[in-house]
């Protein structure tokens, strides 16, 4: 195939790559949105394939056709709480490709940067390009990998504190740079038959930076992973865009700038969600440093409890719900029992709503999936800043599984870890009836006055266990009510 | 220990001091409940039923009263009609009783209580803090007493609260409007806006507008420089150019409105008069005023205590017995309210009066015949000397650090911003023609991505992330430009490494955003 044919490809494919995140703008346009995508990577790998530069097919199809079925069969089987794992496992595979890519076109220059004679400044920019890429590459890579681990729970949720970390994290940058240099001048020289020159300081730049991405994800919370998964979202995409520059392949680039944006704007929504800083998080230790709750304002009051009955009886006395998910809810896979509660309240005429904070959960927009995955209609999830405003006209607001983002202290308390950030003001409703497993502080570790409040009804108890007895309750009213009519 | 509940004598009064639930209640703190026989009949709790929660039946008044540890009552005592005794003189001595009292206004009722070495708690008296909403009764009663209102007020109003459209013509939605945002207020606000009325209040402390609003209602301000909030939440006295400047402003509303529902009380003193008799006049025939201050004297200048009068076509209901006329469930809600102050006081084993406990003080007016009441002010909390060493020494340093970070902040995006600049120029100066075009296509796409993202619903920021994940993978090209042909070597492993882990990211991310998006399709 002719080369400027292959080009054409590629900008075909990067304008379906565009139109693909362009169709996930609403939820109606979005399942066209995602065949975009997979139309543009066809084109894209098709016009590759045929552009003449590949030659070993039977590698290829070796590599491609178990590689479709292991990702078909994970994207078939998982489960949507652990979306958070999957895509952080994802990220890893695309930092450790970046990796690969970078290494192999070390030993390997790909032909179409030879032929014409490349100019000194060339040469080095290109060697700057393969350097960079696996640093980010391996970054990208560790860290998801440790991301992955959090999130599955197979390492501890709280941030690992190292002592003199910045100092140990200053010394590896400092340490990347120094074997950058290095790289430059070996691999700058003439290639010598049979040996990699540039692969010993490429290998350790890749241990040191893969270090680098282990440290700085250990020392971030549970609660910050919204932040770190959008974040190496945008790692990986900067991983590609710099394997584009090294082989000075276009849609590469559009296609790392895309996702790299992306991610970026992925972690400064989330970061806003938190009213953190972006440096603040990728520092870490958060809820350890500041957690000193002495300059909180001390609680005065006594917690109310609630059982299921009463909580049945008040949405039966109630014109408006709103229903405030979080992580807790999940954790214990409530989603489905909730949304055939949210059902039978909707059928008695009640305004029932779902308020989801940013960073509910532990993925942007993990809530969401959550709920459509138990056939909640998306019409009736809504943002934090579409609900805060009719919060006052609420009768009740259902908390399920979060405490942080309905703390109330975040804006009546200036000392207070989590002042400034956005919550939802559910203690301004009617009544809030709060389900949690224990009087137990949230990931911030800030006490919460909401629950104090008297307008509070405290549901204590496993989630699942609480929506499935509030379910049967209101099954048995609506046959009781059924026979009496 | 023994708790006795005498059937009230207060003439019209249908409640009852304990219920069948309450007994349950005070049953499980230990105490023995003796109920006078038909003592909750009149709200609608036969005797059957009291004995079915464990209390036993006394005929005998004078009986109940002499055996009773503590007596729980709902109006303060008084003349016994039957007996001709007054109820001071039936409680045993030293005993105690729980009611509401009004110490201030019944001098001699706390004598004669005293003279008994009685312990008296007020139920009106418990302090308004928020450990003690749980036995406030005073409240309790209020929201009764305001949801009743709008009940008295639409049965004596000749027209439709709710507006209407038919098909012979509009009908007006009624106007109400609300003096005083109390609990009453409140109640009364949501009654009548439940019915469909158009709902304005007043209330000179300006800061419950919030709550006024919350309940549906329309704030009337008033441009008047004082403030209206009193101790405790209640409102205060206010000055005569205030007053004035109420009436005048009310005196405009009464014109425009149909129903007046009044609720304005000051602690201790003769309600304030808000509705004057030209005031009346000037409303519409037909229009209802309902005066829940009547007992304290009215708030209106023509009311008449207990009774419902009609002057000049405007019907004026000055029922002091609003919540008796809801007598099982306020009574339901005062047994509650007693049974938790019982509980406060410890319940039949821990029994204590304890003077620590603000709320026990609070309502306490006599001990053993000794006078308690009014309870010594609340000492203003002296804070603990480690809290406020700590502040000292913190808020200069907060003083001192918090100008810094902002200085920081703007001389650092100076520094960004020199720094894009020096990295732009060192571009532009040394970087070879073919990087530019590659550097090009790479700040646009990088431009083009944040406008498209930003549109991204937040609802499908997952999707959003499997599907740049997957097109990620595009950085399968890299490896795939490895597998050249000629012969194996290391480069074309790492590439076919690569292309498989790539493939993984690209099959999987797709696939799992489709299985997503499918969710929201509906």
């Amino acid at each position: 195939m002719k080369e400027s044919l292959v080009t054409v490809a590629y900008i075909v494919a990067g304008v379906m790559f565009i139109m693909s995140l362009g169709g996930l703008s609403h939820p109606t346009t979005s399942r066209r949105g995602n065949w975009y995508g997979i139309i543009g990577m066809i084109i894209a790998l098709a016009a590759t394939a045929a552009g003449g530069m590949v030659g070993a097919y039977w590698l290829l199809i070796a590599a491609i056709v178990p590689a479709v079925i292991i990702g078909a069969v994970v994207a078939h089987r998982v489960q949507m709480t652990s979306m958070p794992q999957l895509v952080a496992m994802l990220h890893s595979f695309v930092g450790l490709a970046a990796v690969l890519v970078g290494i192999a076109t070390d030993m390997h220059p790909a032909e179409h940067v030879g032929g014409a004679a490349i100019s000194h400044a060339e040469q080095l920019i290109h060697m700057i390009e393969i350097y960079l890429g696996v640093c980010i590459g391996s970054i990208t890579f560790t860290g998801s990998i440790i991301a992955f681990g959090k999130l599955q729970g197979k390492i501890s949720g709280n941030p690992m504190i190292l002592p003199g970390r910045h100092f140990m994290n200053l010394l590896i940058l400092i340490g990347t740079i120094a074997v950058g240099w290095w790289y430059m001048h070996v691999a700058g020289g003439e290639h010598i038959e049979g040996g990699y020159p540039g692969l010993i300081p490429l290998i350790i730049a890749t241990v040191l930076t893969g270090l680098f991405g282990m440290h700085m994800v250990m020392a971030i919370g549970g609660a910050d992973m919204p932040v770190v998964v959008s974040m190496l979202n945008s790692y990986s995409g900067w991983a590609a865009a710099a394997a584009g520059f090294m082989l000075g392949n276009d849609l590469l680039i559009i296609t790392g700038a895309l996702v790299g944006s992306s991610g970026a704007i992925l972690s400064i929504i989330m970061c806003k969600g938190m009213n953190r800083s972006f440096i603040s998080v990728i520092m870490g230790g958060f809820g350890t440093a500041n957690a000193s709750p002495s300059s909180a304002a001390a609680i005065d009051g006594e917690v109310t409890k609630i059982d299921v009955d009463s909580t049945v009886e008040l949405f039966a006395d109630a014109k408006s719900v709103v229903i405030v998910p979080g992580y807790g809810m999940a954790v214990a896979q409530a989603q489905h029992s909730l949304s055939e509660v949210t059902k039978i309240l909707l059928e008695r005429g009640i305004n029932v709503r779902f308020a989801i904070h940013p960073v509910a959960g532990r993925l942007p927009g993990h809530m969401n999936i959550l709920l459509a995955e138990a056939n909640v209609s998306y019409e009736i999830v809504l943002e934090m800043d579409e609900v805060n405003d009719d919060l006052p006209d609420t009768d009740v607001v259902l908390v399920i599984g979060a405490n942080d983002i309905v703390n109330p202290s975040a804006q009546d308390d200036p000392g207070s870890p989590i002042a400034g950030m956005p919550v939802l003001e559910v203690w301004k409703s009617g009544t809030v009836v709060v389900m949690k497993r224990s009087m137990a502080s949230g990931y911030a570790g800030v006490d919460n006055p909401l629950f104090y409040k008297d307008n509070t009804r405290m549901l204590f108890g496993d989630a699942k266990d609480n929506v499935d007895a509030i379910l049967t309750a209101l099954r048995q009213s609506r046959r009781t009510a059924g026979a009496e009519g | 220990m023994k708790v006795g509940v005498p059937n009230e004598v207060f003439p019209g009064e249908r409640r009852v001091a304990a219920t069948p639930q309450s007994v349950k209640r005070l049953r499980k703190l230990g105490f023995e409940v003796q109920i006078e026989r038909g003592a909750g009949e009149s709200a609608d709790y036969p005797d059957a039923n009291y004995v079915e929660a464990g209390a036993t039946i006394v005929d005998d008044v004078e009986q109940l009263w002499a055996t009773s540890d503590i007596v729980l009552k709902m109006n303060a005592p008084e003349q016994h009609p039957k007996l001709h005794k007054h109820e001071a003189d039936l409680l045993r001595e030293g005993g105690t009783l729980i009611s509401f009292i009004w110490p201030a206004q019944s001098e001699e009722l706390v004598k004669r209580l005293a003279a008994r070495k009685a312990t008296v708690f007020s139920m009106d008296c418990v302090p308004r803090i928020t450990r003690a909403q749980r036995m406030d009764a005073l409240s309790a009663m209020a929201n009764i007493a305001g949801y009743r209102a709008v009940v008295e007020a639409a049965h004596n109003y000749p027209r439709f609260f709710t507006g209407q459209v038919t098909a012979a013509g509009k009908i007006d939605p009624a106007r109400v409007l609300v003096i005083g945002a109390g609990v009453a207020g409140l109640a009364a606000i949501g009654a009548a806006k439940g019915l469909g009325a158009q709902v304005r209040a007043f209330d000179t402390r300006p800061e419950v507008e919030d709550q006024i609003a919350s309940m549906g209602a329309e704030f009337i301000p008033m441009e008047f420089e004082e403030e209206g909030a009193g101790e405790g939440g209640y409102a205060k006295q206010m000055s005569d150019a205030f007053l004035k400047a109420e009436v005048d402003l009310l005196s405009k509303q009464a014109m425009k409105v149909d129903i007046i529902i009044t609720t304005a009380l000051i602690p201790g003193r003769p309600a304030p008069q808000l509705i004057t008799a030209g005031m009346v006049e000037s409303m519409r025939h037909g229009s209802v005023i309902v005066d829940m201050a009547a007992q304290q004297g009215g708030n209106c200048a023509l009311c008449k205590p207990g009774e419902v009068i009609v002057h000049k076509g405007v019907t004026i209901i000055g029922y002091t017995d609003l919540p008796s006329r809801m007598a099982a469930q306020s009574s339901q809600l005062y047994a509650t309210n007693i049974a938790h102050m019982l509980d406060e006081l410890g319940g039949a084993e821990n029994y204590n009066v304890d003077y620590d406990n603000e709320i026990i003080r609070g309502s306490l007016v006599l001990d053993r015949g000794e006078m308690r009441w009014p309870p010594p002010q609340p000492k203003s909390p002296v804070p603990e000397t480690i809290p406020t060493k700590r502040r000292d020494t913190a808020a200069p340093i907060v003083e001192d650090t918090k100008p810094a970070p902002d200085k920081k902040k703007t001389s650092l995006r100076w520094l960004w911003i020199a720094m894009l600049g020096l990295a732009a120029f060192g571009i532009g100066w040394s970087a070879p023609e073919s990087f530019l075009t590659h550097f090009t296509v790479f700040i646009l796409a990088i431009f083009v991505g944040w406008q498209v993202v930003w549109n991204v619903t937040p609802a499908l920021h997952t999707p959003l992330m499997s599907v740049t994940n997957a097109i990620s993978g595009i950085i399968i090209i890299g490896g795939m430009l490895q597998l050249t042909t000629g012969d194996f070597n290391a480069a074309m492993a790492l590439g076919a490494i690569a292309v498989f882990i790539a493939t993984i990211n690209i099959a999987g991310g797709f696939l799992v955003t489709k299985r997503m998006l499918a969710m929201f399709q509906r």
